[in-house]
């Protein structure tokens, strides 16, 4: 087990800044999930982790140890990849023995190493099999044996979840944090899909243009976004931003109710009149879009209300909504950033 | 089709000969032999015509002078077998086959592999490095022929400069190596000129084996601890086996089906040690005029030709990297 620390790492492809000045640790045993929208360079500083790309400037440290410049092979790292990168001329019994065969472990013990591997992931039936033999859930079994097989210090996934069908993959989700609890490898996660983020990670790093928006636990990215970039990608749907005199006001859809289903009184909360244009039933909730006035004139805003709010509303209409005070975020009109009022 | 007809009342004859004409080319059955029939024509003109006058030819006593088709079984085989220049012709042909392309095997994983990398002026040595495929054969011999002149070898120029060649130097005491007045070197400069021949071909074939392994692969090889070598030969090698064994095989019968290399540079000499089939044939059969001989020498190509494409069109089908 061990610590990987990104210290000022950038990564320059010609004139594009894939990578502007990360600098992020894990803890150990960590799950740490990497989020952002695609080419904000989230897979970049995970290969440049894993030792496949070269930083342009800044270090990379495993387990207190400056990696730069070590091969692959030599930081004791295991990478599930999207496209899960089995050798198709194998079984997957071979696939998940090439770390141990490559690191010259004999025969028996060998053998051993894939079967204990195999039972943690369920596999057994499977080892005999070639890739093309297996389904998108069973390659990725076989792939996260494959890297768990010679017990790593840091596990690396590269977004191993977006092959696998909508039903498939929550289920997967679950095992796959549950697998991660019980062995504690420090696991570093890339994903765009801030569902699987929220859901799976002890702390997400919010990444977007080659640099860490922010890093905290699912509830502080989503409750105390650090700007309005982070408000706007967490969160579905994302958070209503309303300009005010001197700054953003944000809100998340389900704060914003009716007034007569906010429960804060009426002087501890901050009323829009809602011109509802567009209402969605979405069974549990309905989504409720419209315009709300405000200082730049007038912004497109979403409520969501849970179907236990049974207040009639009709588009074309106008009502009385409202978002209790303490739920209102403020962000700087010029940087975006988050600021107390 | 009548749906496809705007105008109203009844189609004349002369509308009807267009439409029918008009979606022609549409019906398969029709268009799939049309568009097969000149490879087919000339299969049959150039190939399955000249093969089986071939088959009658070696069965018979025609020469040049008396074209009666004769039946004579199979005499002429039996009198080229026990020939000594046939037996060393078609040993030869086997030897120049296997050594080139065993040459070309390593020279062309090399060049790909080089070739893949990123580095300045790559186009020009691809250019350079597929010349020798744009050349026409008999050109490219000629040029070779300078190259390993008896007196005016650059090449042997070049050992003299390095004080190898001439008199106190490691290759001897003559000033030149005379290479293809010696066997054993005018076998190797055959067997150079081929590989040189082959090797664009082989090395497009083996680059685009290599580009079409997915990068995940190679990645995943590394991470998984992965050197070169055990990259190289336990996940590259078996995932290109399929693309490399066509590249090899075309080699081969390029190789062994040739004359031209042979009859530009030696003539099959000295005595004969160069000889090889196609080489062979045409000195008995288009010059020595024993067209019966010379059929029966080339024909010792088909079964070694028929094995080799069947294994190639079984490969071909396996020739899918991931």
């Amino acid at each position: 087990m061990a610590a990987v620390e990104a210290r000022g790492v950038r990564k320059l492809f010609g004139p594009v800044k894939a990578l502007d000045g990360i600098d992020l640790a894990t803890r150990e045993g960590e799950f740490l999930v990497l989020l952002g929208p695609s080419g904000c360079g989230k897979t970049t500083l995970l290969r440049i982790i894993a030792g496949l790309e070269q930083p342009s400037a800044g270090e990379i440290v495993i387990g207190g140890q400056v990696v730069n410049g070590l091969p692959p092979r030599a930081r004791k790292i295991a990478m599930v990849f999207q496209s899960y990168a089995l050798y198709p001329h194998m079984t997957a019994f071979d696939n998940i023995a090439f770390p141990l065969k490559a690191q010259g472990m004999p025969r028996e013990e060998r053998a051993r190493k894939v079967e204990w591997a195999a039972s943690i992931l369920g596999i057994h039936d499977l080892l005999g099999r070639k890739p093309r033999q297996l389904s998108g859930g069973e390659r990725q079994r076989v792939a996260l044996a494959r890297a768990l097989v010679r017990e790593p210090s840091v596990f690396l996934l590269d977004e191993p979840l977006s092959n696998l069908d909508a039903q498939l993959r929550a289920s997967a989700r679950d095992e796959l944090q549950g697998l991660q609890r019980r062995i504690g490898i420090t696991t570093i996660y890339v994903t765009h899909d801030q569902v699987e983020a929220m859901g799976m990670g002890d702390r997400i790093a919010v990444m977007y243009q080659g640099r860490i928006r922010q890093v905290g636990t699912p509830l502080e990215i989503y409750e105390e976004p650090a700007d309005t970039f982070v408000a706007t990608f967490v969160g579905s749907p994302p958070m209503n931003l309303v300009e005010g005199e001197s700054y953003l006001v944000g809100f998340r859809p389900e704060h914003f109710l009716p007034r007569q289903a906010a429960h804060a009184p009426s002087n501890d909360s901050w009323s829009f009149t809602f011109r509802v244009t567009r209402i969605e039933h979405l069974g549990a909730d309905r989504l409720v879009y419209g315009i709300v006035g405000s200082a730049a004139g007038e912004t497109k805003v979403v409520s969501r209300l849970p179907s236990t709010v049974d207040v009639t509303l009709h588009a074309g209409e106008s009502y009385e909504f409202a978002v209790p005070a303490h739920r209102l975020r403020f962000f700087d009109k010029a940087t975006g950033s988050a600021t107390e009022r | 089709m009548a749906g496809q007809v705007t105008r109203a009342g009844p189609l004349t004859l002369g509308d009807r000969i267009a439409l029918q004409f008009r979606y022609l080319l549409d019906r398969e059955a029709l268009l799939g032999p049309l568009l097969l029939l000149p490879a087919v024509v000339y299969i049959v003109a150039l190939v399955g015509f000249p093969f089986v006058l071939a088959l009658a030819y070696s069965l018979s006593d025609v020469t040049a002078g008396d074209q009666s088709l004769d039946f004579v079984g199979f005499r002429n085989f039996t009198d080229i077998v026990h020939d000594p220049i046939f037996r060393r012709a078609l040993r030869n042909t086997f030897v120049f086959a296997f050594a080139s392309q065993a040459l070309v095997l390593v020279l062309a994983n090399v060049l790909a592999l080089a070739l893949m990398a990123e580095f300045r002026g790559k186009w020009l040595v691809r250019l350079l490095v597929l010349l020798p495929w744009a050349t026409p054969a008999a050109l490219s011999t000629i040029a070779w022929l300078w190259l390993l002149d008896s007196v005016f070898s650059p090449i042997d120029w070049l050992f003299r400069q390095a004080h190898l060649l001439g008199p106190g130097t490691p290759l001897g005491p003559n000033n030149n190596m005379y290479w293809l007045g010696r066997p054993e070197l005018a076998m190797l400069s055959v067997i150079v000129v081929h590989a040189w021949r082959i090797l664009p071909l082989a090395t497009v074939i083996v680059l685009a084996g290599l580009t079409s392994i997915p990068q995940d692969i190679k990645d995943a090889a590394a991470v998984d601890g992965a050197g070169f070598w055990r990259l190289f030969l336990q996940i590259i090698t078996p995932l290109m086996f399929p693309v490399v064994a066509v590249a090899v095989l075309f080699g081969f019968i390029f190789t062994f089906t040739d004359l031209a290399v042979v009859y530009v540079l030696t003539r099959g000499g000295p005595i004969n040690n160069t000889q090889v089939l196609g080489s062979w044939a045409f000195i008995k059969g288009i010059q020595g005029g024993d067209l019966a001989q010379g059929a029966a020498v080339a024909l010792f190509l088909f079964p070694v030709l028929l094995g080799v494409a069947v294994l190639m069109l079984r490969l071909a089908r396996r020739a899918e990297v991931t």
